[in-house]
C-alpha cells in the first residue's frame, strides 16, 4: 500500500486512486493517475473529450477493468468493496429507450435496490424515499408519468432522484449536465448543493460547470491520461471565459471552434 | 380439452411475464433462438428414447447460458449469436429426430407447432410446476429484473448480482420455451412471449402496469385460442397467436383514435418551453 492510500486511511480518503493505468485493446486510455477525495468535498474532473476522464470514473465505478494500479472506496480496496449502497451513480443519460413503459417512480424505485438487496420487496421506507428524492429534483408531480414522455433535463433528474433515494454517502456524476436545458441545470446544481451541504462527498465528470462551479471545492483535469491540473477549478479557454457566455449552445452550432477545452489541450478532433 | 385448457392457461399467463423483460433488453428474437436449440434437445431425447421434454429442457438452458455468456463477453455481436443459434439448433434437431427410431413428419411437426390435444395428465403437471416457478421468478425478482434489464451498467453499481440474473433470465427462458413447446410450438412460442407485451405497451404508462396488461392479454388469447381452434378446427398454437395479433392491432388503432379525438376535444394548453441542447463537443 502507497504512502498516499495509507495517508487517506488515516484521513477520511472516500475515493483513493494510486497509479492507476487503464487500457483498452492494447490501446492505453489512463497511464498513471493518482486522485484522493475526502469526505465531504465536491470534485471535478475535467478534460477534453478522448482525455479518459470518464474512462477514470468507469474504472472507480468497476465497470472498466482496473489495469495497473489500486482503487480504493470508502478505504476498501475496490475489488472487496461490498458497500455499493454507500455510493449512487449518475450515469449519462438514460439507458435506451426501449419501448417498454416505465414511470418515474418505478426508475427512482431501482435506487432503493442496492440498500434492500433483491429478496426484499419495497416497503414504506423505500416509497417514502422515492417521494422523497423526486421531490428534491422537483419532479414529485411526475412520478407516475412515463420517463419517455419526460425532457432530457427531466430524464436527467429522474437519474439523480435515482441514485438519491439509495440515501448514499458519495455521489458519482458523469457528465451529468451534458444536454440538459439551462432550467434543468440549475435545478441540478441546487440538488448538488443540499446533498454537499448535508456532508455528501461528490465526484464528478463534466465537460463545462455551469452553474455548477461555485460547488466546486477543487478539479483534477485529466490530459493524455494523466492528472495535468490539480487545483481549483481552472478558467475555460476559449470563448467559455467570456462574461456572460451562458454555457447553452444549440444542438447544431455551425461552428466547432471555442468549444470548450480546459487548458492545457492538444484540441482533440470534435465528434 | 380441459387438460389443454388449463396448459394453454398457464402458458398464457407465464410467456408474457418473462417476455417482457426481453422486450425491455431488446432480445424479443432470443425466446426463438432458444426454441430452434429446444429442437435438438427434442432430437437427442427421442435418439436416445428418454423424455423429450426433458432433454429439451437440458438443451435449450445450456444453449441460453452459452448466448448469455456470448453476450456479456461482447465479442459476438448479439444479432450474430442468435442467427448461429437459429441455424445450428433446427439443423441439430432435424439431423437427431431423422435419426432416431420413430421420426415421422407427424412427430415433427408436433413440437414445431403445438399439440395440445395429446396433453397428458403427466404434462399438465410439468407444465403447471414449471409455469408456475417461472412466475414466481419473474414476479418476485421484478424489482431487481427491471433494474437489470433497464439500465445494466446502474445495476451493476448497486451492486446487484448482474451475472446471476442474467443467468436466471437465460434458464427460465430455456424453461418457458420447452414448455410452451406442447401449446404453440417451438417456431411460435417467442410470439406468446411478445406479441401481449407488445400490445399492451401501447396504452400503459409504467412497467408493472405494462406486466400485468400483458399477463390478462396472454391468457385471455390461450383460453380463447384453445377454445375457437376447437370450433373451427384449427391448429391451437397458431390460433393463439392470430388472436394476440388481433389484440395488438385492436388496441393499437383504438389507442390511436382514442388520442387523437381527446386531441380534437381538448387542445393542448400550453406548449413546454423547448429543450435547449448544449453541445457536447
Amino acid at each position: 500500500m502507497s504512502e498516499r492510500a495509507s495517508a487517506a486511511r488515516a484521513g477520511n480518503g472516500v475515493v483513493e486512486v494510486c497509479h492507476l493505468a487503464v487500457g483498452y485493446d492494447g490501446r492505453e486510455i489512463l497511464r498513471d493517475v493518482s486522485l484522493c477525495v475526502r469526505a465531504g468535498e465536491v470534485v471535478a474532473i475535467l478534460g477534453a473529450n478522448g482525455s479518459g476522464k470518464s474512462t477514470l470514473i468507469r474504472t472507480i465505478l468497476g465497470l472498466v477493468p482496473v489495469g495497473r494500479g489500486e482503487i480504493e472506496l470508502f478505504g476498501v480496496p475496490q475489488r472487496r468493496f461490498k458497500d455499493w449502497a454507500r455510493l449512487g451513480y449518475v450515469p449519462q443519460r438514460l439507458g435506451a429507450g426501449s419501448g417498454v413503459p416505465a414511470t418515474v417512480g418505478e426508475v427512482v424505485a431501482s435506487g432503493r435496490l442496492a440498500r434492500r438487496g433483491i429478496f426484499r420487496p419495497p416497503g414504506s421506507a423505500d416509497r417514502a424515499a422515492v417521494r422523497e428524492a423526486l421531490t428534491d429534483v422537483g419532479l414529485l408531480d411526475r412520478i407516475d408519468d412515463p420517463v419517455a414522455t419526460l425532457s432530457g433535463g427531466q430524464q436527467q433528474r429522474t437519474l439523480i432522484a435515482r441514485a438519491l433515494a439509495g440515501k448514499p454517502d458519495l455521489l458519482v456524476l458523469d457528465e451529468p449536465t451534458a444536454g440538459v436545458d439551462a432550467a434543468s441545470q440549475e435545478a441540478f446544481a441546487a440538488v448538488l448543493g443540499r446533498f454537499a451541504a448535508a456532508g455528501g462527498t461528490i465526484l464528478l465528470v463534466a465537460h463545462e460547470l455551469g452553474p455548477m462551479q461555485p460547488l466546486i471545492d477543487w478539479a483534477a483535469v485529466v490530459h493524455d491520461g494523466r492528472i495535468a491540473h490539480e487545483g481549483p477549478a481552472p478558467e475555460p479557454a476559449g470563448h467559455h471565459a467570456q462574461p456572460g457566455h451562458d454555457h447553452v449552445h444549440p444542438h447544431a452550432a455551425p461552428q466547432r471552434a471555442g468549444i470548450c477545452e480546459w487548458a492545457p489541450t492538444d484540441r482533440l478532433p470534435a465528434n | 380439452m380441459l387438460r389443454a385448457l388449463v396448459a394453454a392457461l398457464i402458458i398464457g399467463l407465464a410467456a408474457p411475464s418473462l417476455g417482457i423483460y426481453l422486450v425491455q433488453r431488446r432480445l424479443s428474437l432470443i425466446g426463438d433462438g432458444i426454441g430452434h436449440v429446444a429442437l435438438t434437445g427434442v432430437g437427442v431425447g427421442l435418439l436416445l428414447h428418454q423424455s423429450p421434454v426433458l432433454s429439451a429442457v437440458v438443451v435449450s438452458a445450456v444453449g441460453a447460458v452459452g448466448v448469455e455468456l456470448i453476450r456479456q463477453r461482447g465479442r459476438t455481436s448479439g444479432d450474430l449469436a442468435l442467427a448461429l443459434l437459429f441455424y445450428g439448433g433446427i439443423a441439430g434437431g432435424v439431423v437427431l429426430v431423422g435419426l432416431s427410431n420413430d421420426s415421422s413428419n407427424a412427430n415433427l411437426m408436433q413440437y414445431l407447432f403445438g399439440s395440445l390435444v395429446t396433453t397428458s395428465p403427466q404434462d399438465i403437471v410439468v407444465i403447471g410446476t414449471l409455469g408456475a416457478l417461472v412466475l414466481v421468478a419473474m414476479v418476485t425478482f421484478r424489482p431487481a429484473l427491471f433494474a437489470v434489464s433497464n439500465d445494466e451498467e446502474y445495476a451493476r453499481v448497486s451492486g446487484l448480482p448482474v451475472r446471476t440474473l442474467n443467468l436466471l433470465m437465460a434458464v427460465t427462458t430455456a424453461v418457458t420455451v420447452t414448455i410452451a413447446m406442447r401449446t404453440v410450438g417451438l417456431l411460435l412460442v417467442s410470439a406468446l412471449m411478445v406479441v401481449p407485451v407488445a400490445a399492451a405497451q401501447q396504452v400503459t404508462r409504467g412497467f408493472r402496469s405494462t406486466m400485468a396488461a400483458a399477463m390478462a392479454i396472454g391468457l385471455g388469447a390461450a383460453g380463447a385460442g384453445v377454445l375457437v381452434s376447437a370450433e373451427i378446427d384449427t391448429a391451437p398454437g397458431a390460433t393463439t397467436v392470430i388472436l394476440a395479433l388481433a389484440a395488438f392491432v385492436a388496441i393499437t388503432v383504438g389507442s390511436t383514435a382514442w388520442r387523437a379525438l381527446r386531441r380534437r376535444a381538448h387542445p393542448p394548453q400550453e406548449v413546454e418551453p423547448p429543450d435547449v441542447v448544449l453541445q457536447r463537443a
